[in-house]
């Protein structure tokens, strides 16, 4: 199965989508086959095949009443995919926002508090979801094909998509609308879960990020320091508070890294924290290639440990 | 009404010149509310934040549209039914004239009220503004 397609749907909305899609071309592609036949039947026949009443005949028929009732019967039959989901009371309300080139997330709980996490989705299944769209630079597109359409993400406003997931699972979603040099870079893990785990793994977001315990995680965790890493990326429990780039307090419950192009491991962690504009161009992360490999590969380590 | 009366609409109706301008009626009233339409959204979402249950504005625009374009349809069938001269109507005459342009009007008179109709049907699945 595909996990970036609108055609294996895990939502709703997409579902919807997914069947409007699919009878509209073929209803299409039989109209278009009657139509052909029709004409070439009408090239090839002799003078006088049909008289002139036949003929007006035909042409109310078949080009005036016949489509306008096919027409009228595809748009009724149609037309309750525009009703929108309802965001009910207890929707779960996710602020996502557009940076260049990651997704700033938040999950707003009940007390009215938002739990940050960043570059991944996670939604119970069953439960409504009612997503915040922002931007914070450019116009961006929030997209997850398998879940429903694209909404924009414009800068000084707030688009709404509401959505309800079906179908537990990994799945993934894009920018889609070009927002800089590295748009095509710019994605994201969705998780679809089983609302108890959902639960579970959000009260696990809540708290600070664990204290490193190994030697080699402590060290880490003073070079993270050093170098002003917490200067852009918050570590929750630490006085790492940056806003400018994507919150690292459980980084390592990801499985992908630089907004879900590679896979999350310590060799790519590196690449990233040494290399990131050639990993990630235009980015506003810089090249750290002033740190000692050894150093960097520390930093990585440490970052492993947050869970 | 008798049938007296009737012949005589008919004929004043008849007397009345087809032009170009009465045959842009159905297709102009058509346009007007598909403008209106997208308007009436527009202003609803920004003022209101949503859509009335029953859109008084909405529906008394779509049946003001309809019966314009209606009344248009039913004085081109009475004109397209002139008596006199018989078929086909292709003389550069009067009165083949008025039939032909009376023709024309009808069916565009038709295409617009299945316009119209397909223009406002979508505002019966409207709940809010996303």
């Amino acid at each position: 199965m595909s996990r970036q397609s609108a055609f294996s749907t895990f939502g709703v909305e997409a579902a919807k989508m997914r069947d409007l899609t699919i009878l509209m071309t073929v209803s299409g592609f039989v109209i278009f086959v009657i139509v052909a036949v029709l004409f070439t039947l009408a090239i090839r026949a002799r003078r006088d095949t049909i008289g002139h009443r036949g003929g007006m005949r035909l042409v109310l028929w078949a080009g005036a009443m016949i489509p306008t009732v096919v027409l009228a019967a595809l748009l009724i039959g149609t037309l309750p995919a525009m009703r929108p989901i309802q965001a009910n009371r207890d929707a779960l309300i996710v602020d996502v926002a557009g940076e260049q080139f990651w997704w700033r997330v938040g999950y707003r709980t009940p007390d009215g508090g938002t739990i940050t996490a960043a570059n991944e989705v996670r939604i119970p299944v069953g439960r409504t979801v009612d997503f915040r769209l922002s931007a914070g630079d450019v116009i961006h597109s929030f997209w997850i094909p398998g879940l429903a359409g694209k909404v924009d993400m414009i800068p000084g406003r707030t688009n709404r998509l509401v959505a309800r997931a079906t179908k537990a699972g990994r799945y993934r979603g894009q920018c889609a609308e070009f927002c800089g040099l590295s748009h095509a870079l710019m994605a994201f893990d969705v998780v679809a879960m089983d609302p108890a785990a959902f639960d579970r793994w959000l009260l696990a977001q809540r708290s600070a990020a664990p204290a490193p315990t190994t030697p080699i995680a402590q060290r880490g965790a003073a070079l993270f320091a050093d170098n002003g890493c917490g200067g852009c990326h918050a570590v929750a429990g630490t006085v790492a508070a940056g806003k400018i780039g994507p919150d690292f307090s459980h980084i390592a419950t990801r499985t992908t890294l630089g907004a879900g192009i590679i896979p999350m491991s310590e060799v790519n962690l590196s690449r990233f924290i040494a290399h990131a504009p050639s990993v990630k161009p235009g980015a506003r992360m810089p090249a750290y290639t002033h740190l000692a490999p050894a150093d960097v590969a520390t930093i990585a380590r440490y970052l492993e440990t947050l869970k | 009404m008798s049938e007296e009366h009737q012949n005589n609409l008919a004929a004043r109706l008849r007397s009345r010149r087809v032009t170009l301008w009465t045959l842009i009626v159905p297709p102009t009233v058509w346009a007007v509310h598909f403008m209106f339409c997208y308007l009436w959204v527009a202003v609803s979402c920004a003022k209101l934040g949503g859509f009335a249950r029953f859109p008084v504005a909405f529906v008394i625009g779509t049946i003001v549209a309809l019966a314009i374009i209606i009344a248009s349809g039913a004085v081109a069938f009475v004109q397209s039914r002139t008596p006199g001269d018989p078929p086909p109507h292709d003389e550069s005459t009067e009165i083949d004239r008025t039939r032909f342009l009376a023709t024309a009007t009808l069916l565009l008179a038709g295409l617009s009220v299945v316009g119209v109709l397909f223009t406002a049907a979508p505002a019966l699945m409207l709940t809010d503004c996303r």
